[in-house]
């Protein structure tokens, strides 16, 4: 039970900081590598405090981390922060893929049934 | 199942939303029909994952439906709602709650079917929409997929060790 009231709050959390479209693009740009701000800003044609704002969000829940180069803080992706979310999704996808192969047998049955 | 369509495929719309997507090489009437036909659902809901025990169905606007399995070292796992909206052959909407929670009605997520012939084909989404935040964190934790989780995990682990 414990495990599993830990493993919810991750869950929501990374939940939550993908569910903002405008996040979702930020981690699209990021997927591609490490970005400053301002690139982020050009790329996606947003104005920089919504950038900023997102990209706290996301640190929050460990999704983006940072580091600084130079005069320059460079954001990148962190993929571990995303496992929970593509594990749940990825075990979903087992249980519908397991019940419509199973369909897809009976919708063999009835298409045999029905030319006969 | 060699091609993408063939395969379930669950994306999140938005923060609230679980969409799968699959398509059938059958037309609608007949995926209809082993959707809404309990003996025919009792062949396929179990997702090879036990044995279902109840599966009723009252397709009907305002009609209930309950669904549970047994399944092997987790126990009953069982669901239930009601038909909201019914257009046989193309779209059904109805709640699903999850017996496994507490209140479990008040959270209740709305999941809404259609079913679209190409061709030959049907392709089938299933939108499941959360009412709350708190809804679908618990849809996420509950039930079967948790412990299949478990069970891939070992199996990763488990293939991971014969490399």
């Amino acid at each position: 039970m414990i495990r599993r009231m830990a493993r919810a709050a991750t869950t929501a959390d990374a939940f939550n900081a993908i569910a903002e479209p405008r996040r979702r693009q930020i981690l699209d740009v990021l997927a591609g590598g490490e970005r400053a701000v301002n690139e982020l800003v050009a790329q996606l044609g947003v104005a920089q405090p919504t950038v900023s704002k997102h990209l706290r969000v996301l640190r929050k829940v460990g999704v983006v981390e940072v580091r600084g180069d130079g005069r320059r803080r460079l954001y990148r992706m962190n993929g571990k922060a995303l496992k929970p979310i593509h594990d749940w999704v990825r075990a979903y996808e087992q249980t519908w893929s397991a019940r419509f192969d199973a369909l897809d047998d009976v919708l063999d049955d009835l298409k045999t049934k029905e030319d006969r | 199942m060699t091609t993408d369509s063939r395969k379930a495929k669950v994306t999140l719309p938005s923060d609230r939303q679980i969409l799968i997507t699959r398509e059938f090489d059958a037309p609608k009437e007949l995926v209809w029909k082993a959707w809404t036909t309990p003996e025919l659902v009792r062949r396929w809901w179990h997702a090879n994952r036990g044995e279902m025990t109840v599966c009723e169905i009252d397709l009907r606007v305002g009609g209930k439906w309950r669904y549970a399995m047994e399944a092997p070292g987790f126990g009953e796992v069982a669901f239930h709602g009601e038909y909201r909206e019914i257009e046989p052959f193309e779209r059904l909407v109805s709640t699903e709650a999850y017996e496994g929670i507490p209140d479990a009605d008040a959270h209740a997520a709305v999941d809404t079917l259609t079913l679209a012939e190409i061709g030959d084909h049907t392709l089938m989404t299933v939108l499941v929409e959360h009412p709350t935040m708190e809804g679908r964190d618990m849809h996420v934790e509950s039930g079967m997929e948790d412990g299949m989780q478990d069970a891939m995990d070992l199996l990763e682990e488990t293939v991971a060790a014969l490399a």
